[in-house]
Order: structure tokens, then C-alpha cells, then sequence
């Protein structure tokens, strides 16, 4: 059994920031999609999830929860207290704790043989948010067989400012060993600044290219608060003021990090609508780098139509630009997303085929490249995997764009189809976790997840001969038909105690 | 009965006319006399000289795409001494119904004119056109106060015309036998059962690959999509209507569809569609319309609550309101049963009144009527193209829908269809429904009406719409609805009330129309 103790992390770990921090509710909207939008959009996926009867039981429905018998203790006293256990296959429970208040709790319930525990009582499994991830994952012992939902700094990648500080620094990597056509690989980000510790190089940048639109974005928060648009450096002045106010007061607040990004200004239109892409990556182990792509998604629209000249007022707050639909029937709960499929569909219909395939090649790239990015920065721990919830935008030329990563995202359903999705989404995410030992750790597939990259680039093993060994075909599915549960019958061994149908 | 060479030399006498002064023909015309010209026509073999150039320079196709265009929404010759109502529609008692429908739903328009308040139609001042202008393209962000309008009728209301109709030389209704109607649909018309069926519909047969089946992964292609995907490509390459319409009864690639149903309904998308398109674009800047709210009403109802559709609510606008203004429309009222809805407007003098279609278009949009354009939108992005392929697809097919005729592919066929493959083949879920008061129909009628538009997924719904394109008729669509009937049969056979029912067939979203289609046509037995 091995013991691992990660206080060292402690010293590596940015001082958090309760003030902007929110962690739970990684916000919906993308930062990218932003200025165009009517708030409608925004909030939809954090409202709770009111509408619909769901088909499964509800919560207090299902069997009765069996309550630790421990004593409430904190986590530190717990872990010197406790016992030894017998591995997994000898237990017949999974108990689990759940920070969140949502679909995955729904999920979590609904599985044979998995239990809640009370805050806390002793987990196997455990559904965090990041907020607890940070106060607590230091002071806990981890035996084996746990499982925890987050990397302990998933911020190197989900930070916005960590995110471009690791890009960029790969790309240089790349561009040293490798020359520059790898490094143009990773040319999948926009123009980046780190503020206020980059402004001067910023200022050099804004100054090369007069006229162009740049958007500003705190890096630690989320829903897109604090965001604007400006295309004056005379526009940021009054922000550049408050932040050297607070730099006075060094102790207390902390300066606000902004990054300051070139603003993306031929998005693709549907329409004449806006809408960016939000992909689902589940990452299992980051040494050797394990990725996985889910092959639902969906593409979520802007209501208002997309136009640059809205953005010459010189600050276009977005909190402001909510444009309340207030048609008779209009159902708020709709009309914002489209699943992967029909996206993919459009998409096909448009441009052809291999336009798609092309695309959704790049798309994978930036998946790879990002995780890449990070995997020496991350602390690979095999107690941890994570969800992430990446952000793409793409262009008039199909070219897609990294907008952001999420670590938490959000998994309060939308609407029916929204809930479907994340409770297949999630339902999968714990058959590759595998608490119950049904897998052989040999799969490519896994429900709706495709394994994209497995310390190397995974192909499909389907009609190799046929195509000729020199063609290799990515084993990544996005947008194409989620069978899932015909997979699943195929591939899982049932639950233990339960006969297979 | 006109023997067969007879009824060709009428076809072709009527295409030639209807061919001539069309500007194809003046291009026709132009190019060969450009040929002329050429040092390689030699005057004693004129003719066969122009003829080689004109097929080698791709006029020909054009031409024979053009013949074919007009062999379907020819109609079927009649008797020499027939009066050209006839042709609109032989029986009498469907002409009257229909009649009798039209004025109800202008009725209900006039009453809704003047309780409002709301002209038929008003010149825009000049402010207004130039706001209209400039919004052209984000219609939908406008929010006008719709809640005093309300659909003229909702498929629900015309279903129950269709229940009333009477044969009334068949007035036996105390006589009750087992020839008798069990459904809704109380008048006799022929149509087909399912081995007359396999007939028609050979290519859908088990042996058959079929685009909509199998597909699931699309890397790698298997071996048929690849192969038909090729195929695809050579026959839109070729630019054949004929061969684009065959191919597409096996399905098209998601890829290609846009092209090929393009060339199917013959829509080329010339600069003088483009025109026809601005010309009309401009009548809509110009006046305003009754049913330009009618219009905005029913796509904030549907297109705009769809799932898939709401990303297009403009582009609906931009077709649904031209279509309106387009009088060229009007010609498809020669072989509709339908009549186009007439008003009176004051003459200048203000002392003589004059009768003037309206809608320009002869067509008053009803609930759901935007669905018929809506999945379109997948297919095509300019504007002209998309209405140029959804008026073909109207005047060929959806008129059809909402007509009350006794046509093979119109709805009281479809109804009557519907519920005699159901009948004749799950009499038992038949009888259940009937008994607990959910008449299949009563369910069934708004798919039917809509051709399944928002009820299925896209890709499925492409996948159907193919088959109607394929087969020029809209047959496949009933068929489809008693494969949904005998698919969810199990679960409709322990419901006990209208509700329920309703309740298992309320999301079709997840179905996979082809399997369907194959199954009950193919593997069901006889």
C-alpha cells in the first residue's frame, strides 16, 4: 500500500483568492462568446434544474444511505485513525461523497452498490469541487483503490493566465527541439497577455496592430464577469488605475490578474449567430498523458446576432448587453444549444466531408497539445482524474480556437436533452474510473468516450486492412452517433451482484 | 381513352409551350446561334452539328433537366372534352369540401382583419423601409406585440374537416360491414398495400443498401457509403436530374445533398433567381402584410421553440415573407385542388371594386407552416437558393399537405393510408386505440401534415425527405407513421387513454426512420 503525502504542493500552490474564486460552478459561458451575448444564455446552465421530472428515482427514494459508523472527525485525525481495508473487490459498497448539487449526484445515487457518506465519514470516491480540493487534499491520506475528481493544480490549465504562461512556454520547447513547423501546431490560441505583469509587451503588440479588437478577461473568475472589449489602449486606463491602487495595499487584496487576449473577429456564423463549442475531455493519468474524448457535446448560441460595430462604444460591458427574449411562447429553457450531431450534420452539409474530418483533426490537436502543455506541470497522482470541459471557437475558415478549459464544468442541466447528455456523460466517466473493476484498462472506447491519446496518438482498428496500413485514422469521434449502451452491453462485465441482461 | 402516343404528343405539345419565351430558351437560342459560327459546323450537316456542340457544351442536360421539371408537376392528362377543373380535382364532393374550407379560413382571416383593426396590406413609409432594410438579416431580434394574432387554423382544425368528408354516393351508415371504416377516414379511395408497395419501393428491399442504416461511425466509411458516395459525386458531376433523383432513393451523403437535391427540383440558382429573389425581397420592404404576422406568429411558435431549428429563425423570415409576395406561386393552383383565397381592394376612383388574390401567393400560412422550410436551413445558406429549393419543394410536394383532394399523394390519401396499413396489419393495436378513444390518426395527422418536420431529428428527417425526392411522392410518409405506430406497438398496447398515448409517441426524436421503413415494409408479413 503506498502512502503518499502531497504537502509539498503547498509551497507550489498560488495563495488562493476567496474574493474572485468561486471553484463550485465553473461558469457556462464562454469568455470568447461573450460580447456578442444576450446574459439569457449565460445563466442557463447554472440555474437549477427545475422542469423536468426526471425518470430516475429521486434521491430519497433510493435505498436507505448507510451512514459511516465513524465518528465525526476532521479529515486529519481521520486519516491517522483509520484502518486498514481489504482491497475493492472485497468490499461490497463504494462509498462516496458528493460536493455538488446536481446531475452528478443524480448519477452518483443511481449506481448499484454505491453509497453517500456523510461529510465526514470515510469515501472511496470523491465528487469535489475545487474549493474543498484546495482546503483539504493536502492534509488527506489517499489509500489505493481512491478516487478524486481533480488534479491537486488542475489551474495550470484551467487558469487562464497558466494556461497561456504553459502554451507559450511548450510552444518554445517545441520550436527549440523540434523546429518551427511543430511549433505552429500549437498556433491554436490567440495573441495572449498576462496584465499587469505583461502590459509593456502588450502595449508593443496593440501598437503593431492599430484597429484591432482586444478583449479583457480577469483570469480568476468566471460567467464572464469583469470581461470587456476595447479597441483604444485608452480604454483600459481607468482598469490599469485600479490596479495599481490595489498594488498599494499589497497584503490585503491581491492585484487582480487580467489576461488581455486578441479578440477573435471572423467567428463562424450559423445563421449570423455566434456560438462556441464545449468538448468534453477526461484525462485518467497525465504520466503516461491517458485522454479521452466524449463524442457528445454541443455548440451553444448567442441569442443576439453578431456584429463588430456594437463594440465601438468604448466599453461594452457584457452584464449589460442582456437582451430579454419577450416573444408570447418564447420558452427561456430553449433555443440556445445544439447537441454535437446536428452540428456536425450542418457542418458536413456545408463543406463536405473531409472539410469535417480536417476540422475535427485540428480539434483534436489542441486537445493533445494543451494536455501536453501541462503534463510536466501537473502532479500526476493515480488517486486523481479529471473532466474538463474545453472551450473551442471557431473561425470563417474553420480554424478552431482554444477559448478556455474548465475543471469544473458545469453539470446543471439545461433542459432534458442537456441532462441526458451530462448523466451519459458522467455515467461514463465512472465506467473508465472503473471503481468496480469491470475494465481491463485495454479499452478504446468506453460508452461515449473515444480514447483520444494514450502516451501516443490512438487510431481506430476498424478497416486497416481494407484502407491500406499507410492511412491511420484518429480513434476520436466527435459529433458522430453515441451508441452507447449497445457498447456498454458489449464491453462491461455486470456490476458486481447483478446478472447480466 | 386516349391511347399512349397520343397522351405523349399532348405532353410534349404542353411542355413545348410552357418551355417557350422561358429564358432558357433564349439562352438556348443564343448558344446556337454562337455555334454558327464555329468552323467545325458544316451546312450540310446542320443540324446534327448544332445539336453535337449544344450537347457537348452541357445545354442539352439543361435542357432535358428542364423536360424533366415539368413531367412532374405536369398533370396527368385527362379526357379531351374534361374541363380544366378536372384536373385540379375530379370528384366532386372533394371540390366542395374544399371550397367550403377556404371559406372558412378566409372568413376567420376577414374577422380577425376587422376585429384588429389590421389592413390586408399597407404601404411602409418610407422610415419603416429603410429600418426593414437594414434589419433584413436579424429579423428575429425584433419583438412585435403577436399576442392578439393567432394561427388561421392549426392542423387539428383541418383534421376534422378531412373526418367529415362524405362520399355521398356511399350514404349507407346505418350498414355496418366489415368493409366499413374503422378510422377516421370515412370515404373510399385507393390505396396501396404493402406488396403493391414493395413494388414501388424496390430499392428500400432488405438487399438494398441504404444511406440511414448502418452508417453509424462514419470513419471508416464502410464499403457501400464509400461506394455511393462515389456515385454521388459522378451524378452530380453529370449534372442529371433523372439520375440525381434515382440515386437519392438510396439516400444522399450529408455531404452531397444540398447539390443533389438541387439538381433533383431543378432550382439552378441563376443570376435571374438571384433577381426574382431581390424582386421580392423588395415587395416585402415596400408593403406590409396581414400575414407577415401570421408569419412572425408561427415561426416564434415553432422554428423558434425547436431544438434545432431556432438557430435559423431569420433565414425563415427572409423565405416565409418573400414566398408570400412571389405570384409565381399561383401557377401551382393549376393542378392544386385548392383555389387561391381572393379579396377586394378599392380602385383608385374608390367607386369600382376589383378582386385581387391574396396573399399574392395564394397561400394563407397556418400553424407549423415554417416547418416545411426549416430543416432546409441545414442544407443551403443564401437566401435565394434556400427559397428557390423550398418554393420547388412547396408547389411539387407540401401544398399537398393542407389541400383536400383525392390525389394518390394528397393528405386524405396519406390519412387513409396511414390507417389502413395499421389496420390491416396490427388489427389488434388498431382496435385497442379505437376502443380506448385514441384513434391513431388523432395522433398521427400532425406528423403527416408536417411531413415530419420537428418531430424527428435532422439527420433522420433528411434521410425521409430524400425518399419523398427519390419517389416524387409523399406516400413514404404515411408508411413511416404506421412504422412508428407498429414499432412502439408493445407499449401502445397497455395504454389505456388518449393521453398516454400521446405520451409514448411524444418524442420521435430518437428514432431511426430507415430501419423503420425497411421493417414494416419488408419484413413484416403478409
Amino acid at each position: 500500500m503506498q502512502v503518499v503525502f502531497l504537502t509539498f504542493s503547498l509551497t507550489r500552490a498560488p495563495k488562493p483568492q476567496p474574493q474572485t474564486w468561486t471553484g463550485q460552478h465553473e461558469k457556462f459561458i464562454p469568455a470568447g462568446i461573450l460580447p456578442c451575448l444576450g446574459l439569457s444564455c449565460q445563466d442557463k446552465d447554472c440555474t437549477p434544474y427545475p422542469r423536468y421530472n426526471t425518470t430516475v428515482p429521486l434521491r430519497d427514494n433510493y435505498p436507505p444511505r448507510q451512514h459511516s459508523s465513524l465518528n465525526p472527525t476532521s479529515s486529519v485525525l481521520r486519516t491517522l485513525d483509520r484502518r486498514h481495508r481489504t482491497r475493492r473487490e472485497g468490499r461490497n459498497c463504494i462509498r462516496y461523497r458528493c460536493g455538488l448539487t446536481n446531475t452528478i449526484q443524480d448519477v452518483l445515487n443511481q449506481r448499484p452498490g454505491w453509497v453517500e457518506v456523510k461529510e465526514d465519514g470515510d469515501w472511496d470516491f470523491n465528487w469535489c469541487d475545487v474549493g474543498w480540493l484546495r482546503e483539504n487534499f493536502d492534509h488527506s491520506y489517499m489509500e489505493e483503490h481512491v478516487r478524486i475528481c481533480h488534479f491537486r493544480n488542475h489551474y495550470e490549465l484551467t487558469r487562464k493566465n497558466l494556461m497561456v504562461k504553459n502554451l507559450k512556454r511548450y510552444r518554445k520547447t517545441l520550436e527549440r527541439e523540434a523546429g518551427r513547423m511543430e511549433a505552429a501546431k500549437c498556433d491554436f490560441f490567440p495573441c495572449t497577455f498576462v496584465l499587469p505583469s505583461e502590459y509593456h509587451i502588450f502595449v508593443e503588440e496593440f501598437k503593431r496592430s492599430p484597429g484591432s479588437t482586444w478583449i479583457m478577461k480577469p483570469v480568476a473568475r468566471s460567467q464572464g464577469k469583469g470581461i470587456f472589449l476595447f479597441r483604444k489602449l485608452k480604454d483600459i486606463i481607468d482598469w490599469k488605475k485600479d490596479g495599481s491602487r490595489s498594488e498599494e495595499q499589497k497584503d490585503e487584496a491581491q492585484v487582480e490578474s487580467y489576461v488581455a487576449q486578441r479578440y477573435i473577429e471572423n467567428p463562424y456564423l450559423i445563421a449570423g449567430r455566434k456560438f462556441d463549442l464545449r468538448v468534453y475531455v477526461l484525462v485518467t493519468s497525465y504520466i503516461p498523458l491517458k485522454a479521452w474524448l466524449y463524442r457528445d457535446g454541443f455548440a451553444r448560441f448567442s441569442n443576439t446576432r453578431f456584429s463588430l460595430s456594437s463594440i465601438d462604444d468604448q466599453y461594452v460591458h457584457l452584464t449589460n448587453v442582456a437582451v430579454q427574449k419577450t416573444a408570447p411562447d418564447y420558452d427561456p429553457e430553449k433555443g440556445c444549444k445544439w447537441q454535437m450531431q446536428p452540428l456536425r450534420c450542418y457542418l458536413t452539409a456545408k463543406h463536405g466531408f473531409e472539410t469535417v474530418q480536417t476540422l475535427s483533426k485540428e480539434i483534436d490537436n489542441i486537445f493533445i497539445r494543451s494536455l501536453l502543455s501541462v503534463q510536466k506541470t501537473i502532479i500526476n497522482d493515480k488517486h486523481c482524474f479529471e473532466l474538463y470541459g474545453y472551450d473551442i471557437l471557431l473561425d470563417q475558415d474553420l480554424k478552431p480556437w482554444l477559448i478556455e478549459v474548465n475543471a469544473s464544468p458545469s453539470l446543471t442541466a439545461s433542459s432534458q436533452e442537456d441532462y441526458d447528455l451530462k448523466y451519459r456523460l458522467l455515467e461514463d466517466t465512472l465506467h473508465i474510473v472503473d471503481m468496480e473493476g469491470r475494465l481491463t484498462g485495454k479499452e478504446k472506447r468506453v460508452g461515449g468516450f473515444d480514447l483520444m491519446w494514450n502516451d501516443g496518438p490512438v487510431y481506430t482498428d476498424v478497416g486497416l486492412e481494407a484502407l491500406g496500413s499507410s492511412c491511420l485514422v484518429a480513434n476520436t469521434h466527435l459529433g458522430c452517433v453515441n451508441d452507447r449502451q449497445k457498447q456498454l452491453q458489449q464491453l462491461l462485465k455486470p456490476f458486481p451482484g447483478q446478472k447480466k441482461t | 381513352m386516349l391511347d399512349e402516343s397520343a397522351e405523349l404528343s399532348v405532353s410534349i405539345t404542353q411542355i413545348v409551350q410552357r418551355l417557350k419565351g422561358t429564358h432558357l430558351h433564349s439562352q438556348l437560342e443564343k448558344q446556337a446561334k454562337e455555334c454558327l459560327h464555329k468552323p467545325e459546323i458544316k451546312l450540310e450537316t446542320l443540324k446534327d452539328d448544332v445539336r453535337r456542340l449544344l450537347k457537348a457544351s452541357g445545354w442539352e442536360r439543361k435542357l432535358q433537366n428542364a423536360v424533366y421539371r415539368e413531367l412532374h408537376i405536369l398533370p396527368p392528362p385527362g379526357h379531351p372534352r374534361a374541363p380544366p377543373e378536372h384536373t385540379k380535382e375530379p370528384l366532386a364532393y372533394m371540390c366542395k369540401a374544399q371550397v367550403n374550407w377556404e371559406k372558412r379560413i378566409l372568413k376567420s382571416l376577414n374577422s380577425m382583419c376587422t376585429e384588429l383593426g389590421i389592413p390586408l396590406a399597407r404601404k411602409r413609409p418610407v422610415p419603416e423601409q429603410k429600418e426593414l432594410t437594414n434589419k433584413w438579416n436579424e429579423m428575429g431580434t425584433d419583438e412585435p406585440d403577436l399576442s392578439k394574432f393567432r394561427p388561421v387554423y392549426a392542423p387539428k382544425d383541418f383534421l376534422e374537416v378531412l373526418v367529415g368528408l362524405r362520399n355521398p354516393n356511399n350514404e349507407r351508415s346505418e350498414d355496418l360491414t366489415v368493409r366499413s371504416h374503422w378510422g377516421l377516414i370515412q370515404v373510399s379511395l385507393n390505396v396501396r398495400n404493402i406488396p403493391q408497395m414493395r413494388e414501388m419501393y424496390p430499392e428500400l428491399g432488405l438487399t438494398f443498401g441504404q444511406l440511414g442504416i448502418d452508417d453509424h461511425t462514419h470513419v471508416p466509411p464502410d464499403l457501400f457509403e464509400s461506394e455511393h458516395i462515389h456515385i454521388g459525386k459522378k451524378v452530380v458531376s453529370e449534372q442529371d436530374s433523372a439520375a440525381a433523383q434515382q440515386y437519392s432513393r438510396q439516400g444522399c451523403p450529408t455531404g452531397l445533398r444540398a447539390q443533389l437535391w438541387s439538381l433533383i427540383l431543378n432550382t439552378t440558382n441563376d443570376p435571374e433567381d438571384i433577381t426574382h429573389y431581390e424582386q421580392l425581397k423588395a415587395r416585402v420592404i415596400h408593403h406590409a402584410l396581414l400575414v407577415d404576422n401570421l408569419i412572425y406568429k408561427d415561426v416564434k411558435l415553432t422554428a423558434s421553440n425547436d431544438d434545432y431549428y431556432f438557430v435559423f429563425e431569420d433565414y425563415l423570415y427572409q423565405v416565409l415573407l418573400c414566398f408570400s409576395r412571389d405570384t409565381s406561386v399561383l401557377e401551382h393552383f393549376n393542378y392544386n385542388s385548392a383555389t387561391p383565397p381572393k379579396s377586394c381592394i378599392q380602385s383608385k376612383s374608390g367607386s369600382e371594386q376589383s378582386a385581387v388574390v391574396y396573399p399574392p401567393n395564394g397561400v394563407i400560412p397556418f400553424h407549423g407552416f415554417s416547418m416545411y422550410v426549416a430543416p432546409l436551413c441545414f442544407l443551403y445558406n443564401e437566401p435565394s437558393k434556400l427559397y428557390s429549393v423550398f418554393r420547388e419543394m412547396y408547389i411539387r410536394y407540401f401544398f399537398r399537405l393542407h389541400s383536400i383532394s383525392s390525389l394518390p399523394s394528397g393528405i386524405v390519401s396519406l390519412c387513409l393510408q396511414f390507417e389502413r396499413l395499421l389496420q390491416s396489419h396490427l388489427p389488434q393495436l388498431f382496435y385497442h386505440l379505437r376502443e380506448i378513444g385514441a384513434q391513431p390518426l388523432r395522433i398521427a395527422f400532425k406528423w403527416i401534415v408536417r411531413a415530419f418536420s420537428g418531430y424527428l431529428s435532422t439527420d433522420q428527417l433528411l434521410l425521409l425527405w430524400d425518399r419523398i425526392l427519390g419517389y416524387d411522392s409523399l406516400e413514404i410518409v404515411a408508411v413511416l407513421a404506421a412504422a412508428v405506430f407498429a414499432f412502439r406497438a408493445e407499449n401502445l398496447m397497455e395504454v389505456t387513454s388518449l393521453a398516454s398515448a400521446e405520451a409514448v409517441l411524444a418524442d420521435l426524436s430518437t428514432l431511426k426512420v430507415m430501419p423503420l421503413l425497411q421493417i414494416f415494409l419488408f419484413a413484416t408479413s403478409v
